[in-house]
């Protein structure tokens, strides 16, 4: 018996919808059977909080007097370098972004102690930050410097505008070779000494729709800790990659792009993160409501941890030298006890994005549905999935031929 | 009655070159293990052990160190973790060289057991958020 979103929005409404997250369907699909878990519940709730580097928000400061055209020019906002390439008071702050005059890995490993996404955290938290600028000026906009305090409350729009986030699986990262590295896994010693995963697995939003049958453009989804939308798909969407038979990708596969008002956000679920050796990021909250249409979307979202794989991947040699190659497979079950197996060796695994905050991203967004204060929508149009044939490439290297007079 | 400290000595530069701890086997019959051992850029001794032994001869031996000029810490005490700032992410945990850092499997939360910290401060590099902090005295 199918249900349309409709019908679940005006349950919603009246406050009688049936509500659980990700976590909570598996139990009750197991108890209760599918057919009857699909017809009782009307929608399960996904979370997931970790480091996402393609994050940021566009920014528009409002006009000086006299007037500064900041687009051409350059700008900072607490000495972290904003994107100019826009009008003149727009801006946009990349979460990855760094004071210029950070000394980066220059003394290894770097610490990278503030970039863009500390700024975006301080920004949402309500501090004030420093804005300074240098302009070229013209004729309608005659300034050439500014250096003021600007806070969320006087700006016109401060919009978060991420082109990749939640990534659907994950690698999990470890190291062959002799020399402990630093990377956005975190740190992985020697001599496969440790083993590093990212995904919240059976909460994560699109390892719970994994055709992507109800997530799409115009989805309305927890963001920040506020409301957010999905935009498009997001960069590096790759659908096509190999997939269990339970239609769940095998590595990582489909990505979001997400836009929300920064403004109702909070800077619990916009965190500022430093990966030692690596680089600044963000970490984000991102929560995504899934209608349980039929029987089939119900039997996806009750994905549990060991039906959930993911690639084992050298970040020693094969990763930096994009060398395609796999040490194994392993499933969430396996990372999250704490110790895998691989060619042979024993080690220890570590998550890097938050399991606990995950959960808490689906409990708030479940309260939201179930008081009646935040109702689904239907997406205005599907993001690609396999039947797309759409596939990740790497980047095709033609040089450039020197040209002579 | 028996005990088992651990605790940080601090030898001034010079005392570095002399025998104290053998005599904390030899004159006051107390165990050790090494839990870290490092010179600083200045040349001071830092060095990390637990010792075991009888009690009153543990109080006797840290005495005579005192008396000897060694600065003595209680270890673990120095590194805390900010609860307000932590998002219980994980990367701590993997590279924590005990098991002072941990995951609990329920709540999937890190916890934080100062008894087992050796003070290596891996996690203070690593946590990508500055919630684990370091008490300077
Ligand atoms: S690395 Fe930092 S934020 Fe992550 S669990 Fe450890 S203390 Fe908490
Ligand atoms: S300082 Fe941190 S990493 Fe080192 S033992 Fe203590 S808790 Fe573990």
């Amino acid at each position: 018996m199918a249900k349309t979103y409709e019908e679940i929005n005006e349950k919603i409404r009246k406050g009688h919808a049936v509500v659980v997250t990700a976590e909570e369907i598996i139990g009750i699909v197991e108890e209760k059977g599918l057919k009857k878990a699909a017809h009782e519940v009307d929608v399960v709730t996904t979370g997931t909080f970790g480091p996402m580097c393609s994050s940021g928000a566009f920014l528009n400061f409002g006009h000086s007097t006299p007037r500064i055209k900041l687009g051409g020019g350059h700008a900072y906002l607490n000495n972290v370098p904003v994107y100019t390439g826009l009008a003149a008071v727009d801006v946009y702050l990349g979460a990855t972004a760094i004071p210029d005059d950070d000394p980066r890995n220059k003394v290894y490993p770097g610490e990278f102690s503030y970039g863009g996404g500390h700024v975006i955290e301080e920004l949402v938290a309500g501090k004030d930050l420093v804005l300074s600028a240098t302009a070229y000026g013209t004729d309608c906009y005659p300034r050439k410097k500014i250096e003021i305090l600007v806070n969320i409350q006087d700006i016109n729009e401060a919009i978060l505008f991420s082109p990749r986030n939640a990534y659907q699986n994950y690698n999990c990262a470890v190291n062959l070779t002799d020399k402990i590295i630093y990377t956005y896994m975190g740190v992985l010693q020697a001599n496969l000494g440790n083993a590093n995963f990212c995904s919240a697995a059976q909460l994560s939003p699109l390892l719970n729709d994994p055709l992507y049958k109800t997530i799409g453009i115009g989805t309305k989804i927890f963001l920040g800790g506020g409301i957010g939308y999905v935009a498009w798909n997001g960069t590096q969407h790759n659908p096509t990659v190999k997939r269990k038979e339970n239609g769940v990708p095998q590595a990582g596969a489909g990505t979001l792009s997400v836009v929300g008002d920064l403004k109702q956000m909070k800077a619990k679920y916009l965190r500022g993160s430093s990966f030692l050796g690596y680089g600044a990021t963000m970490t984000v909250g991102i929560g995504i409501p899934i209608p349980i249409l039929n029987e089939e979307i119900c039997q996806y979202t009750a994905v549990k941890n060991q039906d959930l794989w993911c690639q084992v991947v050298d970040y020693g040699k094969n990763y930096p030298n994009n060398l395609p190659s796999s040490l194994g497979e392993v499933n969430y079950a396996q990372l999250f006890s704490g110790e895998i197996e691989v060619q042979g060796k024993k080690i220890p695994t570590a998550p890097i994005s938050s399991y606990s905050i995950a959960r808490e991203i689906a409990g708030t967004l479940k309260e939201w549905i179930k008081k009646g204060d935040f109702e689904l929508t239907q997406p205005v149009q599907c993001i690609p999935g396999p039947e797309s044939g759409i596939t990740f490439k790497s980047m095709k290297e033609r040089l450039v031929e020197p040209r002579f007079e | 009655m028996s005990v088992c400290r651990r605790i940080v000595l601090r030898f001034p530069k010079n005392l570095v070159e002399k025998p104290l701890v053998y005599h904390l086997v030899k004159d006051y019959d107390l165990k050790f293990n090494i839990l870290r051992a490092k010179i600083t850029p200045e040349e001071e001794g830092l060095l990390s052990l637990e010792i075991k032994g009888d009690k009153n001869n543990y109080s006797r031996g840290i005495d005579f160190l005192t008396k000897s000029g060694v600065t003595i810490e209680q270890l673990g005490q120095k590194i805390r973790k900010n609860e307000d700032l932590c998002t219980q992410c994980g990367l701590c945990v993997s590279v924590c060289p005990t098991p002072a850092l941990a995951i609990d499997r329920k709540s999937r939360e890190v916890i934080f057991d100062s008894n087992h910290c050796v003070t290596c401060e891996m996690c203070i590099k690593v946590c990508p958020v500055k919630a684990m902090e370091i008490k300077f005295d």
